[in-house]
């Protein structure tokens, strides 16, 4: 699946995007979180406090628990401030 | 309904989007227009530009999911959304909503309601540039830093939650 990241989560991995496929044991956004988070440093520092960390399926908002099976694309961001 | 969503990285000019949306009309008996503009300070602290990152593709979906919820809870016969990225410098307008209706509490409601969604659920994100003290042209990529997303925004956002007065009341009977 394809993997978007923006503003510092993006800046702290160091890649906007890129394509993974998780174990089958990663079944949600948290864990698919706490998977990115054991990749390396980067990562890590990341998804350190991966509460805060918003989560988007295929562009839609979604919660931590939410399924990541059939997603074709997650994406990973702070809280927004636009407007 | 009159739909434009945009997002673009040029200016935009709010009379022109305003004629835009009652043109060759004469239903519309009000138009509300917010625009946002970029200050020269936050938090306090002077700033040389903001710059806007967003997520393609879903900016517009999600500017869309709530100009369709607008659409559901008010009477609107229009909508513009027109929401700028990259480099923006104080006075410069970010961001414009303009809604239209036969009467003027539909149109003052859903601007408020989608500008505060805008606010906290349309996935663009502020840096902000502090005044460069280095020499001038040059890149200062250390000195700008993510603006954190206030609560008031969140609480603001929130209050359109709860069902509108008397909607419930009649959908309960």
């Amino acid at each position: 699946m394809k993997l978007l990241y923006f503003a510092w989560v993006r800046e702290r991995i160091g890649k906007a995007e890129e394509d993974l496929e998780p174990p089958v044991g990663v079944a949600t956004v948290a864990e698919l979180m706490a998977w990115l988070a054991e990749r390396d440093d980067q990562y890590a520092h990341a998804f350190e406090n991966a509460g805060v960390i918003r989560a988007a399926i295929d562009h839609r908002h979604v919660r931590p628990e939410a399924a990541i099976a059939g997603a074709s694309e997650i994406a990973f961001f702070p809280p927004m401030t636009g407007g | 309904m009159t739909t434009t969503i945009r997002l673009q990285r040029e200016p935009f000019d709010v009379a022109a989007e305003t004629e835009r949306l009652t043109l060759d009309r004469t239903d519309i008996g009000a138009v509300v227009t917010f625009t946002g503009l970029c200050r020269a300070d936050e938090n306090g602290k002077p700033i040389a530009a903001l710059t806007l990152e967003h997520y393609p593709g879903m900016a517009e979906a999600e500017i869309g999911r709530h100009v369709e919820e607008a659409a559901g809870r008010w009477p609107l016969l229009g909508v513009t959304v027109i929401h700028r990225h990259g480099r923006i410098i104080p006075g410069e307008a970010i961001v414009l909503v303009a809604t239209a209706s036969s009467h003027r509490e539909a149109a003052f409601a859903a601007a408020s309601f989608l500008m505060d969604y805008l606010k906290t659920r349309a996935p663009f994100w502020k840096q902000v540039e502090a005044p460069s003290e280095t020499a001038a042209g040059k890149e200062a990529e250390a000195k700008k830093i993510w603006v954190e997303a206030k609560a008031s925004d969140d609480a603001a956002a929130g209050r359109w939650s709860a069902p509108a007065p008397g909607r419930q009341a009649a959908k309960l009977k």
